[in-house]
């Protein structure tokens, strides 16, 4: 069988899928992708199920061989930079990567993470059913941790799937937004009515303290009502707690499954992408819907997604997509260049 | 019996508050719902995640919309709350601590800031009945009241970065048994060599929210011992 080989990984790149589903009452943390939308069209372009695991990669990609086969491989999240053996490759297509080339993924001028997708999957057992890393807990990936330098992947197959390339245009992905949709509460009676005017008001810039367990943002301070401690109850993704320091705190992926500050919020599914792929520096607003809007959002989220795989078409169809074109359409931006 | 307050937790979950106390009663509710909703096994449930006072639960809002989660949560803790005796019938444990030294750095403290003999902060350790409220933090992680309130004390100024797996320890009114190293500001006072969270093993979690639990005295020899036949996959 083929393996993967990282010559150099990008930083915090860590195999990652849907996560885990059915732990956290256990004090697991669920983990999975960052931007579940962009997992998802990694995987279709290279013929996986959508929820496969991939690499999920912050910033930059890094440099990949493979050995014992040809595979194709797909990087989707960004216009991330790619060449094969110092030939450039489009971003958003599948690619084929024989024994002896060399892939390099550079950083994307419209993301933070990126997702490297392999035909046919990775052959590692996954743990309590999920092959997502959990760096903290040292579950999931490559023995729980980030990948290393010649660290081998093992692949489940050794050839490329039938078929021409795919390629995807990423316009067919749900927009990156700078207003995140919240639905107030558990604990939005923790503050007082200033409190949730000024978190619904006000810009978030994301700090230095953001990462897949939280991003911690600044902005202007949410006043709660009383204390601010409560006694410890289960987070879901996307809470936005709000500690002493009266700056809210979102939680993400890697988040434990309890905690003890009162939660203002919560952002909506289809928006968690967003804030996954802001970086330090980005803004973030709030804007409050109630859960009937949040659930009708979610429908039609869903409804992209799952349109992903009719929005596929050959690589080589002479519709070829540039950087340039890229750069130019809805999806580029928006929390990137602060635009709210 | 006070009604439960559901609270929403975005578009896909559902925070059900039972009250706002670390009280045997209320989790005892908690669990007797998450009981019921596990053998409701309702289509469009995905996750529920008990703890000292509420029951978070996480669900696909296309499968089970919030209104009919709530209509039928409503009706399950009518029915839970009558079996609450019976729901929270959780299993018992004697967990084997091996005291002070190496193990447990912080008693001396903890016997310092009492005002007694680090002889009494084990003795009084050793004679609650504790109860498991919910599993947290990190893997198998036990949140457990029943501390004697002789024991009660602040957690520490400055946490440790990293505490071993098997450590027991106390915070505020609260005591724990740890199943894999974290950092943690709370007392050290011994460790177990039971291990809380195995992935080798078929049910890799030990503890259960309900469980009762019981600590046993075990010297540094045993410990070894006890330890070294868990490291070899040992059931002793």
């Amino acid at each position: 069988m083929a393996d993967l080989i990282v010559i150099q990984p990008g930083p915090q790149a860590t195999l990652q899928d849907l996560g885990r589903v059915g732990w956290q009452r256990f004090g697991v943390a669920a983990a999975g992708a960052m931007d579940v939308p962009s997992l998802r069209a990694a995987n279709l372009l290279v013929g996986n199920p959508p929820g496969a695991a991939t690499i999920e990669f912050t910033l930059s990609g890094g440099d990949y061989a493979v050995e014992g086969g040809t595979l194709r491989l797909a990087i989707a999240g960004g216009s991330f930079p790619l060449t094969l053996d110092d030939e450039p490759v489009p971003p958003w297509r599948g690619f084929d990567l024989a024994p002896g080339q060399r892939l390099r993924i550079g950083a994307a001028p419209d993301a933070l993470r990126g997702y490297l997708a392999v035909s046919g999957g990775f052959a590692i057992r996954p743990q309590l059913g999920s092959l997502s890393t959990h760096i903290r807990s040292g579950l999931g990936g490559l023995d729980g941790a980030a990948l290393r330098a010649g660290a081998r992947l093992p692949l489940v197959t050794d050839a490329p799937p039938a078929g021409p390339p795919l390629a995807l245009d990423p316009a067919a992905l749900p927009p990156r937004r700078g207003v995140l949709r919240v639905v107030l509460g558990p604990q939005d009676d923790h503050f007082t009515q200033a409190g949730i005017e000024t978190f619904l008001s006000g810009a978030y810039a994301v700090t230095g303290d953001a990462d897949r367990m939280g991003y911690r943002l600044s902005g202007p301070e949410i006043e709660h009502t009383g204390d601010f401690n409560i006694i410890s109850d289960g987070i879901a993704a996307g809470s936005v707690q709000v500690p002493g320091t009266r700056q809210p705190i979102v939680l993400l992926s890697d988040r434990q499954p309890t905690g003890g500050y009162p939660k203002i919020a919560t952002i909506i599914t289809p928006d968690l992408a967003s804030l996954g792929q802001a970086r330090p520096g980005d803004r973030v607003r709030f804007a409050a819907v109630n859960a009937v809007e949040a659930v009708r959002i979610r429908r039609d989220w869903n409804a992209a997604l799952d349109g992903l795989g009719r929005a596929l078409r050959p690589a080589d169809s002479g519709d070829a997509l540039d950087s340039e074109r890229l750069l130019g359409i809805n999806l580029v931006g928006g929390v990137v260049d602060g635009r709210l | 019996m006070p009604e439960p307050r559901f609270l929403p937790a975005g578009d896909a979950a559902l925070t059900v508050e039972f009250g706002q106390a670390i009280d045997a009663g209320i989790n005892a509710r908690v669990l007797a719902l998450d009981a019921a909703l596990t053998a409701a096994a309702m289509p469009g449930v995905v996750e529920t995640v008990p703890t000292y006072r509420s029951l978070l639960i996480q669900f696909d809002p296309d499968i089970l919309t919030h209104a009919d989660l709530i209509g039928a949560l409503g009706g399950l803790d009518r029915s839970a709350a009558q079996d609450v005796k019976e729901a929270s019938g959780g299993r018992d444990w004697t967990i084997p601590v091996c005291y002070g030294g190496e193990h447990g750095a912080d008693l001396e403290d903890v016997a310092r800031h009492h005002g007694v003999t680090a002889e009494e902060v084990v003795r009084l350790h050793l004679s609650g009945d504790y109860r498991v409220y919910m599993i947290g933090f990190a893997p198998g992680f036990a949140y457990l009241g029943g501390l004697p309130p002789e024991l009660h004390t602040p957690r520490r100024r400055d946490p440790r970065m990293r505490v071993p797996a098997g450590t027991i320890s106390i915070g505020g009114m609260q005591a724990a048994v740890c199943s894999t190293p974290i950092p943690s500001g709370w007392h050290l006072l011994g460790r177990t060599p039971i291990r809380g969270f195995d992935l080798n093993r078929a049910d890799p979690f030990l503890f259960r929210p309900g469980d009762r639990i019981r600590f046993t005295r075990i010297d540094a020899a045993e410990f070894d011992r006890l330890d070294a036949a868990h490291a070899s996959g040992g059931r002793s």
